[in-house]
């Protein structure tokens, strides 16, 4: 268990993402025709909530900038999840082999005779 | 988990982000003091910023049919205390809403209350009691993670309630549908999140052991475990 407790957790996570997608079925289509969407944001859910509760309601403020299309918002979500995982993954690189070089040199100042021997 | 710009009322909008000043203003002190005596720890609290910067990029389907995304708020709070969040969880939300509308700076101060202000600081006390219980590091790890998480997402519904009651059931009923789409769609992504954690931890106790050990989170005994 403890050797493959990452490798478990990591296939769990992915279950816990990808159970969803089978469970859920898309809703028949309203009377308009129109499909109803499915996985939306829950952002975007709660907005359409304060419409229900408070159809007076405008927003006061735009956002500066949008997102020329749906495109290229995904490029800045991607962009955002590759350089937080780059550097974690060199984090862990450098550790990885600082770990190993420090392992190596504890062996080695361990066992001289042995490496003398070696030498001679 | 993100209040949209401009769907706060100005009242609430300016009440937040005073709400929030003194944490973030606090948080900055507190990493800087930190980077200054110990400066061996930079990097790790990159690990920490990174780790929020992937995880709230990560939109996630659930079992409600909506989508959201972990805050990866826990890591960071179970390293460097929970002020340190504050500014980081902080300058992710304003990533997000300058560059991705996503999000705003009107509700800036709102979504850093919950997620880099709530999240992490229930993330520290659960960690501390779980520590205290005697419960394993994972175990710990997982609980104060997962329930960051959820509790940031438990927040923003109150946050919601507060400002948009409902005509006739007021607060409460307000709040069980905020909760009804964040806190629900939430579980199972709280699950998730609480599982990276331990994940990343996993790899931190492996081959940053000693690290861990000066910041007081492991005993001896638990490193090479």
């Amino acid at each position: 268990m403890k050797r493959h407790q990452n490798l478990i957790l990591l296939g769990v996570v992915l279950l816990l993402a990808l159970i969803p997608l089978w469970l859920v079925q898309r809703p028949a289509a309203g009377a308009d025709g129109k499909q109803v969407e499915i996985f939306a944001g829950a952002d975007n859910k709660a907005k359409d909530m304060i419409g229900q509760i408070d159809p007076g309601y405008t927003p006061w403020f735009e956002p500066l900038m949008q997102p020329a299309s749906a495109e290229i918002a995904s490029l800045l979500f991607a962009l955002q999840a590759a350089l937080g995982a780059g550097f974690i993954g060199y984090y862990l690189g450098v550790s990885v082999t600082r770990e190993r070089m420090s392992r190596q040199a504890q062996k080695q100042s361990e066992t001289p005779d042995e490496i003398n021997n070696l030498v001679d | 988990m993100h209040i949209m710009e401009g769907f706060l009322p100005v009242e609430h909008a300016f009440g937040w982000t005073i709400a929030s000043t003194p944490f973030v203003a606090y948080g900055i002190y507190a990493v800087k003091k930190r980077i200054r005596d110990n400066p061996e720890q930079r990097m790790l609290l990159g690990v920490a910023a990174a780790f929020t910067f992937v995880l709230s990029a990560l939109k996630l389907p659930s079992v409600t049919g909506s989508c959201s995304h972990p805050t990866g708020t826990g890591l960071g709070a179970i390293l460097f205390g929970p002020a340190a969040m504050a500014p980081i969880g902080m300058v992710v939300l304003l990533f997000q809403a300058l560059l991705l509308a996503h999000g705003g700076l009107t509700t800036l101060g709102a979504n850093t209350f919950s997620m880099a202000i709530v999240g992490p600081f229930a993330a520290a006390a659960l960690f501390g009691l779980a520590r205290r219980l005697k419960l394993s590091f994972a175990v710990s790890v997982f609980i104060a993670a997962s329930m960051a998480d959820l509790l940031t997402y438990v927040t923003t519904s109150a946050q919601l309630a507060w400002a948009f009651p409902d005509p006739e059931g007021g607060f409460v009923a307000s709040f069980a549908k905020f909760a009804g789409i964040f806190a629900i769609t939430q579980i199972p992504l709280a699950i998730s999140e609480g599982l990276l954690t331990v994940v990343i931890f996993n790899a931190l106790k492996r081959f940053n052991a000693r690290e861990l050990q000066d910041m007081n989170l492991l005993s001896r005994t638990e490193v090479r475990v």
